[in-house]
């Protein structure tokens, strides 16, 4: 039988801290529900903007995916394993925290927020080395379908990779349209991000910055509502 | 008196498990200690009550198993819990969860309700 979660955006976890503003869809820092622990193997949604000029100083992590997806401004990182670059929107970074990285956020604008949305996945294997990748990729490619951003290493083609059986796809929709999305891998459900607009998604209406997660089924198909934009997490139920 | 949860914390990067501890201790309800070696964990579980144990990262799956063995063996209700990330962002939900979920483990399966008034209202006089 088809099993469904929803989460309104209004009932997420927030926290500002002046210049952070981060809402969470997952239990996180100091936000705890134990309602909201995760959604299979994706454990962490956070829906950040950064003040101009601040982010997060260099701090580590081990043992998770870890994907940024910059939705408006420009972003610098640096980490541990000699990577400095800026990734602005179209572009999709992740890394595999493995053994243990370190790392900084910044926002590279000093007269503009930054918003993007930081996105934590269990890896299915521990302890590997950490790993790091960046794509650019044309937003023009995801007009009225989906575009692959994220894979896993063993189909490591289309986005970035990461340790773990996921995928995931941006979608740019204009009013009316209607796709069908195919769920990769038998036991993975599919978690869906409203970014903007309101889709309709499995007969369940969502709007902007909802998110719902489907699973024991093998599609799900999505009309928009109206012009949105929406992200498509298709991960193991599993961990 | 604040309660206090004694955590012990397991990791060989040195960085990540010094960073798990202090933010551990930035809770005022635990208090974490670390240990970067199997040997050194075991000997502070030894000497010391522990209601937690967090592994984090760097233990292999057959160390894992032989520490939780020795654990268990020692305390059959000590929580060991995989700690990921190795940061801040899932650090208190992981502990709470465990927590929680140990305290509706002990809760006794049946309850009372003290009903001796129920029947008291007709002898009360107006």
């Amino acid at each position: 039988m088809v099993k469904a979660v929803l989460h309104k955006a209004n009932t997420r976890g927030h926290a500002d801290h002046g210049w952070l503003s981060s809402y969470h869809t997952f239990s996180f820092a100091n936000y705890y529900n134990p309602e909201r622990m995760h959604f299979g193997a994706l454990r962490v949604l956070n829906d950040d903007t950064v003040a101009a000029g601040k982010g997060f100083g260099k701090h580590p992590h081990d043992n998770m995916e870890i994907i940024s997806i910059p939705l408006k401004g420009d972003l610098e990182h640096s980490d541990s394993m000699g990577n400095k670059t800026i990734i602005r929107k179209g572009d999709i970074q992740a890394m595999s925290a493995g053994t243990g990285v370190a790392h900084s956020e910044y926002n590279a604008n000093k007269d503009k927020e930054v918003k993007f949305l930081q996105i934590w996945i269990y890896p299915d294997s521990k302890n590997i080395k950490p790993q790091y990748s960046q794509v650019s990729l044309q937003t023009a490619d995801r007009k009225n379908k989906l575009q692959q951003i994220v894979s896993p290493r063993s189909n490591g083609n289309e986005g970035v990779t990461v340790q773990q059986e996921a995928w995931f796809s941006l979608g740019d929709l204009d009013k009316g349209q209607q796709i069908t999305y195919d769920i990769k891998r038998k036991g993975n459900g599919v978690y869906i991000f409203v970014l903007s607009g309101e889709v309709t998604a499995a007969d369940q209406k969502l709007a902007t910055r909802d998110g719902f997660g489907i699973w024991e089924t093998n599609k799900v198909s999505i009309t928009a509502d109206s012009d949105s934009e929406i992200l498509v997490m298709d991960v193991p139920m599993e961990v | 008196m604040i309660m206090q949860t004694e955590i012990l914390i397991i990791g060989r990067n040195e960085e990540i498990l010094q960073t798990v501890v202090r933010l551990v201790n930035n809770n005022p309800e635990w208090i974490g200690t670390g240990a970067a070696t199997d040997e050194e964990a075991i000997e502070k579980f030894h000497h010391h009550h522990f209601d937690v144990v967090l592994l984090t990262n760097g233990i292999s799956g057959e160390e894992e198993k032989k520490l939780r063995k020795i654990f268990t063996h020692q305390d059959a209700d000590i929580i060991i819990i995989q700690h990921y990330g190795g940061g801040s962002g899932l650090l208190q939900s992981e502990i709470r969860e465990a927590l929680d979920k140990r305290k509706a483990a002990n809760k006794p399966t049946v309850s009372f309700t003290d009903d001796a008034l129920k029947n008291a209202g007709p002898n009360i006089n107006k």
